[in-house]
């Protein structure tokens, strides 16, 4: 059974700065600041424990007041999984750093949450509209889009 | 004295025999060499993640079934463990034990059409496409009796399945898995060794083990290339775990590896399918939840070994008959995302077969 | 030096027009028609048989509807054909584009002029008949090269250029083969060839027929070698812009060359017109229909090449083989012309097998990824 590493877990072995960044931690995974994504999943990649190498998928949510993206890690040696979860307060242009410097797999979901939700992800390298057209209005996917756009 | 030379830019598709479905590729070609290649996706996007938040729960499942349109049980599956897992509703013996049989005749299903093309975009004209899909019309036979439909089957339920099985079934069944592994061994003899193919798929389009992983790559594809990951041994789901049977995983990670990854996954189905139909129990095969019910607030997500890969639903719920956020985990999009890597260097010939042995299905990669 | 060829004396003598008056303009018109209209004729027959064929090898019927057995399937298909609008694209190069499929197609028609249907039976027997039918043959090259350069399209273009690699690498092989064949006969006249077959030539030449039909196989376009019209990577090559009957020319082409080649096989390697009881000419269309059956059944079963395999197969493997079997052919015929034809034939096979085997050990077709 794949069980989840559980937050506390996983707060441990990050080092005094990073401790910082998480902001709460759950049963399954922890909320961190959304600079801080790339060094935090660097180290839980890295680490001899946890080994959480295999990204899973990112999925972008509209709450009214924030948009929250969640990221889901495997560790295929040792068959667990973890979830680190972001907030971006600003709605009208939210950006945080890239995964695809060290996971190429976050390149695709990354542009479908650029295309749906509006969110732009720096260091990316090609930061486009995957499934709409060039030129396409609005992002579909937030609870204030409307059909006119 | 070099002679001057100017890549001109290809398009392998939307429009194209064989890329299987609406799929776009621009490719930078230096003579006969690809150089640089950019997947084009969206021509089959329809807004399915944005349809679920405004449907519910129940009216969601037919909608399911678009996704992978070679794959509708397994969808169905998906998504109706995950709104199970979120609302602890209950499934009975029987039901699971139809679940399974049916999953496991959709990845029978699903692996010959993709053998079938694989070897189509490989030029042998038509004759192993036909002769797998005899297996394969069979097979459809058999659901056909259960669901009423060839292609699109929105069969299960929450709580189990819609309909129970007829009684031919279980005898057709029989009938299918006692002559299917002969029938293998007939494929297997002409293509196995042939020489042909073993010159255009040996060594091509090689996806190494930390490439596999690091791009999110999964299902046949991952297995190919030597991980042995598979949900249904890793983190069982309905009633797998009382089933005994293989994973095989390939070596290089090159096309005839996924090609015989499809294969042995053929046998090892027919395998659970054995199993399954000699222990299935009498009884009920639906607990019966409202039309319109609500599940408590929360959020899920849930996975489960489709035919092309691990295939997840990550389900939000507010309490409402509606979904708040449903996103679906895609493993065709993710199988593609090495894809460049994949393709650069070869020649257009071998960018056709690579891209058919991924065995991407472009419902499910557009959503 | 003698005369190659002199109007008149082109006539075998013992036709029953070969002394009247106007006998050469007779058997001109006669055999000219005849050729046309059988070659014409047996196309339809031929789309028939290999449709049918195929449906067979695939576990199913073919087609079955138009008519009996589906017999006027082809007749349909030309109706369909010639009815469909003619379209020239705009920038596409007209004239070339216009001569391009009468280029590609008569060569094919022209090869049948030396071929026999009985005893003196053809309409030209040139001394030449070999040379004559290798040197035609090439210009279909020139057509469907003309084909793919005026049709302006990139994709035709590519087409084009590996079409034109691929005829030209394989005509080597090709002819070597004949040469064969030539020096046991000991004349380039088909006629003469055929009547000195009193063993068919396969046995005595096991190698040299293999090495022909593969390098025909590959010069027709077919399976294994057809990725220039494979319609699963650039699709239907280098006549993507033809529509109507232009594109009908082409499909004619791609048919008549099969058919004529497989004559060429009949008639060099199988004996052409000869056998008991039955008349020549029905013979003749029966070994053309052995060969031609064979060729289905290769092409419904085997996948195709990759183009650098394609011509790493015609100048590393068939060439060599082609080059030992005229060095060994010409051994036996020079210093031992008396040596009866099963040892000649046994030899001939023993070194097709052993070449077979050892060089396929050294030569892999695989292909490499290029660094870019």
């Amino acid at each position: 059974m794949t069980v989840a590493i559980t937050g506390e877990e996983v707060v441990g072995t990050l080092d005094k700065k990073l401790k910082g960044a998480v902001k709460s931690v759950e049963s399954e995974g922890i909320l961190i600041q959304a600079e801080k994504i790339l060094d935090i999943a660097l180290c839980v990649k890295n680490n001899k424990n946890l080994k959480l190498d295999y990204l899973v998928s990112i999925t972008g949510t509209d709450y009214i007041d924030y948009l929250e993206v969640a990221y889901l890690f495997y560790s295929l040696d040792n068959n667990k999984r973890f979830t680190l979860k972001v907030r971006l307060e600003n709605k009208s242009n939210p950006a945080m750093p890239s995964l695809t410097g060290i996971w190429i797999g976050a390149e695709l979901q990354e542009r479908e949450i650029y295309d749906l939700f509006g969110i732009t992800f720096s260091g990316h390298p090609n930061m486009k509209r995957i499934f709409l057209w060039e030129g396409f209005r609005g992002h579909p996917l937030r609870k204030d889009f409307s059909n006119g756009n | 004295m070099a002679i001057k030379t100017e890549p001109i830019l290809l398009n392998l598709g939307p429009i194209h025999p064989s890329t299987h479905g609406v799929f776009r590729m621009r490719a930078l070609v230096d003579g006969e060499v690809i150089t640089d290649i950019e997947p084009v996706f969206g021509y089959l996007h329809r807004g399915i993640e944005k349809l679920a938040e405004q449907k519910s729960y129940r009216q969601f499942i037919p909608l399911t079934d678009r996704l992978d349109y070679v794959a509708s049980m397994n969808n169905n599956l998906a998504y109706v463990t995950a709104v199970e897992k979120l609302a602890g509703i209950e499934v009975p013996e029987r039901a699971e034990y139809i679940r399974v049989i049916m999953s496991e005749i959709q990845r029978i299903i699903s692996h010959l059409l993709g053998i079938g093309s694989f070897f189509n975009d490989m030029g042998t004209f038509f004759t192993p496409f036909f002769y797998m899909f005899i297996q394969k019309e069979k097979l459809t036979d058999l659901l056909e009796m259960v669901s009423g439909q060839r292609l699109l089957f929105n069969y299960m339920r929450f709580g189990g399945v819609s309909h129970d099985l007829p009684d031919e079934f279980l005898p057709a069944l029989n009938t299918f898995l006692k002559e299917m592994p002969a029938e293998i061994d007939k494929y297997e003899r002409l293509l196995k060794e042939n020489e042909i193919v073993l010159a255009r798929s040996k060594k091509v389009g090689i996806l190494s083990p930390d490439m596999a992983i690091n791009s999110s790559a999964s299902g046949p594809v991952l297995r190919a290339s030597g991980i042995e990951w598979d949900i249904r041994k890793a983190d069982p789901y309905s009633i797998y775990d009382r089933f005994d049977f293989d994973i095989p995983t390939g070596t290089v990670g090159d096309c005839y590896d996924r090609y015989r990854v499809r294969v042995e996954e053929l046998r090892q189905s027919i395998r659970i399918l054995e199993q399954a139909v000699a222990g299935i129990p009498k009884g009920k095969v639906l607990n019966p939840v409202p039309l319109r019910f609500r599940p408590p607030e929360g959020e899920v997500y849930s996975h489960i070994e489709s035919n092309k890969g691990e295939l997840g639903f990550h389900v939000i719920s507010d309490g409402s008959d509606k979904p708040y956020r449903l996103h679906i985990r895609a493993p065709s999009l993710l199988n593609l995302t090495a894809l460049r890597k994949m393709l650069t260097g070869w020649k257009i010939a071998d960018a056709i077969i690579i891209f058919g042995s991924i065995d991407i299905c472009v419902g499910e990669v557009d959503r | 030096m003698p005369e190659l060829i002199t109007v008149g004396a082109a006539i075998s003598p013992n036709l029953p027009w070969s002394d009247w008056q106007f006998g050469f303009w007779i058997h001109l018109l006669i055999f000219g028609i005849g050729i046309i209209s059988l070659l014409l004729g047996s196309v339809i027959i031929f789309i028939w048989l290999e449709r049918r064929l195929v449906g067979r090898f695939q576990r199913r019927l073919g087609p079955n509807r138009a008519g009996p057995l589906g017999l006027l399937q082809s007749v349909a298909d030309v109706i369909k054909i010639l009815t469909k609008e003619d379209i020239v694209p705009s920038r596409a190069d007209k004239l070339i584009f216009w001569i391009a499929p009468i280029v590609a197609f008569t060569p094919v028609v022209l090869m049948l002029a030396v071929v026999p249907v009985a005893d003196g039976a053809l309409l030209a027997d040139l001394n030449i008949g070999i040379l004559f039918v290798i040197a035609i043959s090439s210009i279909t090259a020139l057509g469907v090269f003309m084909a793919g350069w005026a049709s302006y399209n990139k994709y035709s273009i590519l087409s084009a250029m590996r079409t034109v690699a691929q005829l030209v690498s394989y005509e080597m092989p090709l002819i070597l083969s004949m040469v064969g064949v030539v020096i046991i006969a000991g004349s380039l006249s088909l006629n003469d060839i055929v009547k000195t077959q009193t063993v068919p030539f396969i046995v005595l030449q096991p190698a040299g027929f293999f090495i022909f039909f593969i390098a025909s196989l590959a010069e027709i376009n077919r399976t294994p070698f057809d990725l220039l019209e494979a319609d699963s990577e650039l699709v239907a090559g280098y006549n993507i812009e033809y529509s109507g009957m232009k594109f009908a020319t082409f499909y004619l082409t791609e048919y008549c060359e099969a058919i004529v080649l497989s004559t060429l096989a009949a008639t060099i390697f199988l004996g052409g017109w000869q056998g008991p009881w039955l008349p020549p000419i029905v013979w003749l269309l029966l070994k053309i229909g052995i060969v031609f059956c064979f060729i289905v059944w290769i092409r419904s079963t085997l996948p195709r090449l990759r183009i650098d395999q394609v011509m790493g197969f015609a100048w590393k493997f068939l060439l060599p083989l082609a080059i030992l079997n005229i060095f060994v052919t010409s051994i036996f015929v020079a210093l031992w012309p008396e040596t009866p034809a099963w040892l000649m034939g046994l030899t001939n096979l023993a070194i097709l097998v052993a070449y077979i085997l050892f060089w396929s050990k050294l030569f892999k077709p695989g292909g490499k990824a290029v660094a870019v």
